[in-house]
């Protein structure tokens, strides 16, 4: 396939991988921010290739993963009320709540339905005016534009049966987070290039200064991670912390302009819960006042739900890079894809989903 | 990877499990692992008897001197008409498959439809039409069959069910049992196309694409290895759950480790497009005209040249082979050369492919 094979390519790739391992001489410990890398990563065995020095350790970067709870459970609620059609990205059907997933909700009468684009739930909302539709609007700065696009359309078009349960979260306030706390160990960063399509990466320079790391855009390919990798490396062992950008195909220093005017169109910053972290501040979008008749939580009243989490899983210290999914005392056997212990089991972007898909829980020869 | 104690205590939110679901969901009926559960925890522990716990395509028995394959499957898939064919001829290659991956040559279908009130009588003639194309092409007839109506709103246009009868060819043995460490794996064609083709007409999903459907009727590539060579080992078609869930259910039931190289395996420019857009992974997608293929190394070359001579198995490759190693598991060699399991699904990947 022209411009993806090109990035999955045998020979190339192991020219980096030499490159990483004759360059490398010291210790590191990387951490990519986004769920599609680390994806990648274990999918294609990158991590195994490396030399042993480096560690890759998997950031807060699944959306399904640090939606918090309460928001589940708001969804959970929505989706079960009569007149209503939920719709969702495929992944947070299974994300279970505090006392059942979308699925479940599915499967007892409510109308819940997967669909690829937010404005498929507009689409919805316009052919069912006798329906609320309320699309739950979770992500990074990555799915921002297109929810408040959809807002805009519906706003446009004067539709009263849309909204959106929104649990949007930023990037750079978590890696702020996790860079300041005592037990971090991550060295360097590989950024996620998607949410700097949209962002550019200006926010970065103060992160990588204050807390001396370097920082590149990395994309999602197994080439891109391979020399993203290389990128940060090369730093360490110069001793330098700069931003770099290994993404220049996609990603420009300033960004999207038009798609970040659109977000700061429909939402504002707020501080926010993300699940497994706690609450970071001014690190969420949520709807602007002139646009809260689309926001659901304000249309439908479902507030007032206090939501349990089990003790077992460590999520919270997956999500921050402190502990990788292997070291869980859960992974694989109390806490599967069938029965998952937390979100990031569940989600297509999670680490521990990643681990148990492609094995790592099962020692292997060949 | 250290084996550290985690202090569970800093450990934080994390809900609590839904470890069973307490009525069916969609994914039941996915061909994955829930499906899997559902199969194991229900219907093999009330109708017990050894004949079904063997898990293959269709069951052998003896009726007196001679070996019979039976085998019966429901199809939903929605839509009812696709690029490649339609809910008919799905339903007569279907079954007809599941015999022939018995090593058996079918002889006669059954046919059962449940129709919803409301249909066009002109889509339910398309359907028939295709059944009967269908088993002209296989060889098969249809000798007996059922008709039901449900109310409009109870069903969706149309289901169809067809069981299957086939005589196994003589000194023929396949079952999942039978494959030995060494022995190699062989995909007939290219992979993904039917589910493919279901997706780019499947509703608020339309894409443009020329992918057609696969289906078709695999006895007479069967027939063709098997008078060549009877020392076949294993045989499967890779449908809902697509290539790596047969390799796994094989890994699982023959307790042995698969290892495939996901270079050699075939699959079509489009349809890997197509994947990336929707965000599938090819390994999973269903297949209706496809076969899995176990045999010994001696024996590689002779199926092999048979199936490059066969319109349906022209681009059969081989694509692995069975190890002694991580039992019951599937290991595939990436593009850049790491590795990495390739599990049996969750869920679904795709719903009402079939």
């Amino acid at each position: 396939m022209k411009y993806v094979d090109e990035y999955r390519e045998g020979i190339a790739s192991g020219k980096l991988l030499e490159l990483i391992h004759k360059l490398t001489r010291h210790e590191w410990t990387l951490m990519e921010i986004c769920g599609g890398q680390t994806h990648a990563i274990v999918k294609y065995g990158i991590d195994e290739l490396l030399p042993s020095s480096i560690t890759l350790v998997h950031g807060p970067g699944c959306p399904v993963c640090v939606t918090p709870l309460e928001i589940i459970d708001k969804a959970v609620a929505m989706a079960g009320l009569k007149d209503v059609i939920f719709t969702s990205f495929g992944d947070m059907l299974r994300v279970p709540g505090s006392t059942k997933d979308l699925f479940t909700v599915k499967s007892e009468g409510g109308d819940v339905r997967i669909v690829y684009s937010p404005l498929d739930a507009v689409r919805l909302a316009r052919e069912n005016p006798n329906k609320k539709v309320v699309f739950f609007a979770v992500g990074f700065e990555t799915t921002a534009p297109a929810n408040a696009m959809a807002v805009i359309t519906a706003h446009r078009e004067g539709l009263r049966n849309f909204s959106i349960l929104s649990s949007h979260v930023c990037v750079p306030p978590a890696m702020n987070k996790i860079l300041s706390s005592p037990s971090n160990r991550v060295q360097g960063f590989l950024a996620a290039g998607h949410v700097c399509t949209v962002m550019g990466y200006d926010e970065y320079f103060s992160i990588a200064d204050k807390y001396h790391v370097p920082i590149v855009v990395t994309g999602f390919e197994p080439l891109d991670i391979l020399q993203g990798i290389l990128m940060v490396v090369t730093q360490l062992e110069e001793g330098r912390y700069e931003v770099e950008n290994q993404y220049r195909r996609a990603v420009k220093r300033k960004g999207n302009i038009h798609a970040q005017k659109v977000i700061s169109e429909v939402f504002e910053l707020t501080d926010r819960k993300w699940r497994g972290i706690g609450e970071i501040p001014l690190s969420g979008y949520r709807i602007r006042e002139k646009y809260s008749a689309f926001d659901a939580e304000k249309v439908f009243q479902v507030g007032g739900l206090t939501a349990s989490e089990s003790t077992m899983c460590i999520a919270g210290l997956i999500l921050q890079g402190v502990k990788k999914p292997s070291q869980c005392p859960a992974f694989g056997k109390l806490c599967t894809p069938e029965n998952p212990l937390g979100a990031p089991m569940v989600s297509s972007e999670g680490a521990c989903a990643a681990y148990y898909h492609y094995g790592r829980r099962i020692p292997r020869s060949n | 990877m250290s084996d550290e104690p985690v202090d569970l205590s800093t450990g934080l939110s994390c809900p609590l499990p839904i470890s069973e679901y307490k009525r069916i969901l969609l994914a039941h009926g996915g061909g994955g692992r829930l499906t899997n559960q559902l199969i194991k925890s229900i219907f093999l522990t009330v109708f017990n008897n050894s004949i079904l716990s063997s898990l293959h395509d269709g069951a052998v028995f003896d009726i007196g001197s001679t070996r019979i394959a039976y085998s019966t499957d429901s199809y939903v898939v929605n839509p009812i008409f696709f690029p490649g064919g339609n809910i008919g001829d799905l339903a007569v290659n279907g079954t007809v498959n599941d015999l022939a991956m018995c090593g058996a040559d079918p002889l006669y279908l059954s046919v059962g439809f449940i129709i919803e009130e409301g249909l066009l009588i002109e889509d339910l003639v398309r359907v028939v039409e295709g059944i009967e194309r269908a088993a002209r092409r296989a060889g098969v007839s249809i000798v007996t069959g059922d008709t039901k109506v449900v109310d409009r709103g109870k069903g969706d246009k149309i289901y169809v069910n067809t069981s299957g009868i086939g005589i196994v060819f003589e000194g023929v043995d396949i079952k999942p049992q039978n494959v030995r460490v060494g022995d190699k794996i062989i995909i007939s064609g290219k992979i993904a196309q039917h589910g493919i083709s279901i997706m780019s007409v499947r509703e608020g999903l339309e894409f443009g694409t020329t992918v057609e459907s696969d289906t078709a009727p695999l006895n007479h590539l069967v027939k063709s290895i098997l008078r060549v060579t009877k020392n076949i080992h294993m045989m499967r078609d890779p449908t809902r759950g697509g290539l790596a869930s047969s390799l796994n259910e094989i890994a699982e039931a023959a307790n042995v480790g698969i290892f495939i190289i996901e270079r050699s395996i075939p699959i079509d420019e489009e349809v890997k497009s197509a994947c990336e857009l929707l965000g599938f992974d090819p390994l999973y997608v269903a297949n209706e005209g496809k076969m899995i293929i176990v045999v010994p190394p001696s024996e590689v070359d002779i199926v092999l040249n048979i199936m490059h001579n066969h319109p349906l198995g022209r681009d059969a490759a081989v694509i692995g082979e069975v190890v002694d190693s991580h039992h019951g598991t599937v290991v595939m060699k990436t593009r850049i050369g790491g590795m990495r399991v390739v599990d049996m699904l969750t869920g679904e990947q795709l719903p009402r492919i079939c």
